[in-house]
C-alpha cells in the first residue's frame, strides 16, 4: 500500500475534454502531486495497472467492447470509482445515436453520407476493432458506480473540490455555481 | 377588507389574502415552491406534480389546492424534497435532455430544479425515447425535450383565440401537437412568448441559439427560486 491515495483515469467514450479540464485546475497540478500519486492514466501515459488504485476516475460512456473492458478493469482495481461528466453519467453527446438503430447509424455514417466517396462505401468490419455496441451506456448500467460528478465537462474547481475532499477524507464545500449539466 | 387566512409553512406562521392557492400563499410569505407545469397568469392544470406538498399529513399539489385556514403545510422537508427529486430524475431520464447540446441550458427550469434539488444523476434509467423535431416557419418544436407541461397549449392563441397547440395520444405516447396553417402565421413576439413560456428547450425561436453567454445566463448564477425567497 502506497502512502499517497493512488488516482488512475481513463478516456472511454468521450472526446477527453473532462481530462482537460482536470488539467485546467492550473498550478494546483504541484499541489495535487504532493497529495497523490498517478497510476494508469493518459496523464502519466502508464497503460495498465501496477497497484490498487484508491480512486478512479471515468470519462465517456460506453459505446464499444473495448469501453467495457476498460471500465470492468478499473471497478476490479480502484476502490472508489467516479463517472467524471455527462458522458460518463447519461452517455453524452455520443448517446444522441441511441434513438437510432445501430444499422441505420453506420449506413448513415458510411454509406449514404453526401461525404462518403463511392468507392469508398464499406462498413468498416476489421477484427482489430472493438465491436460497437448496440447503443451507449452510462458507466453505472455496466459496472457500480460510487460518485458522479455532472458538467460537461465538470469544471476544475469541482474535480480539484471533489478530489480533495476524498482525500483529505472531509464533505464537499459545493458552491451553487460549481455544479452544471453543460 | 376580507379576513386574512392563517396558515404555517415549515413551521413558519403566515397570513395570506383569501381565495388564492397554497402556491400563491406561499410565494406572498416569501417561500419558494417549484413549479414546471404552473405559469403566473394561465390556469393551473395541477399535473406535473413538483409543487406537491404536505398538508396535514396529506399530499396536495400547491399550484391548485385553495389554501384555507390553519392549514399546516410541509415544503421544504426531507420527505417533500426526495419525492421532488424523484419527479425531476423521472423527467430527465424519461426525455432526451441532453443539456450540453441544448439551447435552453442555463436557462431551463427543469435543468435549474435539477440543480437546485442536487441531481447529480437518475436513480431511473435513461429511456432514448425516439420522438420527433419539427420545423415551422420560424421555430421548431423539439419533442425529444418536451415535458408535457401544457404552458403552450394553455398560453399560445391566435388573435381570435384558436389554440395552436394541443396534446395528442395517451400515457407514454402522450406529445404536443400543432395546428401547422395557425403555426405558419405565429408572430415574432408570440414565437418569443411561445419559447419563454416553455420551461424546457422544447419549443425554440430559430436564429436566437445560445444568444446570451455561459454565465449570464438565466439560472447561471442564482437558484431558481431565489427570486422569490429574496422578497423576504
Amino acid at each position: 500500500m502506497s502512502a499517497k491515495p493512488v488516482i488512475a483515469t481513463a478516456s472511454l467514450a468521450g472526446c477527453f475534454g473532462c481530462h482537460m479540464s482536470f488539467l485546467d485546475i492550473d498550478e494546483r497540478i504541484l499541489d495535487l502531486i504532493e497529495l497523490v500519486e498517478f497510476d494508469k492514466s493518459p496523464i502519466d501515459d502508464l497503460k495498465t495497472f501496477t497497484r490498487p488504485v484508491d480512486i478512479g476516475l471515468i470519462e465517456g460512456g460506453c459505446c464499444n467492447a473495448e469501453n467495457v473492458e476498460v471500465l470492468r478493469s478499473f471497478r476490479k482495481n480502484c476502490r472508489i470509482l467516479i463517472s467524471v461528466g455527462e458522458c460518463a453519467i447519461m452517455g453524452g453527446l455520443p448517446a444522441m445515436r441511441n434513438t437510432i438503430s445501430l444499422k441505420e447509424c453506420l449506413e448513415e455514417a458510411y454509406l449514404n453520407s453526401p461525404t462518403v466517396a463511392p468507392k469508398d462505401r464499406l462498413i468498416p468490419n476489421d477484427e482489430e476493432l472493438p465491436l460497437l455496441l448496440d447503443r451507449v451506456y452510462s458507466c453505472h448500467e455496466i459496472v457500480k458506480i460510487d460518485y458522479f460528478m455532472p458538467g460537461c465537462p465538470p469544471s476544475a474547481d469541482l474535480i480539484w473540490e471533489a478530489l480533495t475532499a476524498l482525500i483529505q477524507n472531509r464533505s464537499m464545500k459545493l458552491d451553487y455555481q460549481l455544479i452544471k449539466y453543460d | 377588507m376580507p379576513d386574512k387566512v392563517k396558515f404555517t409553512i415549515d413551521g413558519q406562521e403566515c397570513l395570506a389574502d383569501q381565495g388564492v392557492t397554497i402556491y400563491e400563499a406561499a410565494k406572498a410569505n416569501g417561500v419558494y415552491i417549484p413549479v414546471l407545469c404552473h405559469y403566473e397568469g394561465l390556469k393551473a392544470v395541477g399535473s406535473c406534480r413538483i409543487c406537491s406538498v404536505m398538508v396535514n399529513g396529506r399530499w396536495m399539489a400547491s399550484c391548485t389546492q385553495p389554501l384555507s385556514e390553519g392549514m399546516v403545510i410541509e415544503n421544504d422537508a426531507p420527505l417533500v424534497n426526495e419525492y421532488r427529486q424523484a419527479i425531476i430524475e423521472m423527467l430527465l431520464a424519461e426525455g432526451n435532455h441532453f443539456c450540453p447540446t441544448c439551447e435552453k441550458s442555463g436557462n431551463c427550469e427543469l435543468q435549474a430544479l435539477a440543480y437546485r434539488y442536487g441531481i447529480m444523476v437518475p436513480r431511473f434509467p435513461y429511456q432514448f425515447p425516439r420522438r420527433k423535431i419539427e420545423a415551422f416557419p420560424g421555430f421548431l418544436l423539439e419533442h425529444n425535450r418536451c415535458i408535457q407541461c401544457q404552458r403552450c397549449v394553455r398560453a399560445i392563441q391566435t388573435e381570435d383565440g384558436r389554440k395552436i397547440f394541443a396534446m395528442k395520444d395517451r400515457s407514454k405516447d402522450i406529445r404536443i401537437n400543432i395546428d401547422r396553417k395557425l403555426a405558419a402565421k405565429l408572430s415574432e413576439d408570440q414565437i418569443q412568448k411561445a419559447m419563454d413560456i416553455c420551461p424546457v428547450g422544447a419549443i425554440l425561436k430559430k436564429g436566437v441559439g445560445f444568444i446570451r453567454p455561459i454565465g449570464q445566463r438565466k439560472y447561471d448564477r442564482q437558484p431558481i427560486g431565489s427570486e422569490i425567497e429574496g422578497e423576504k
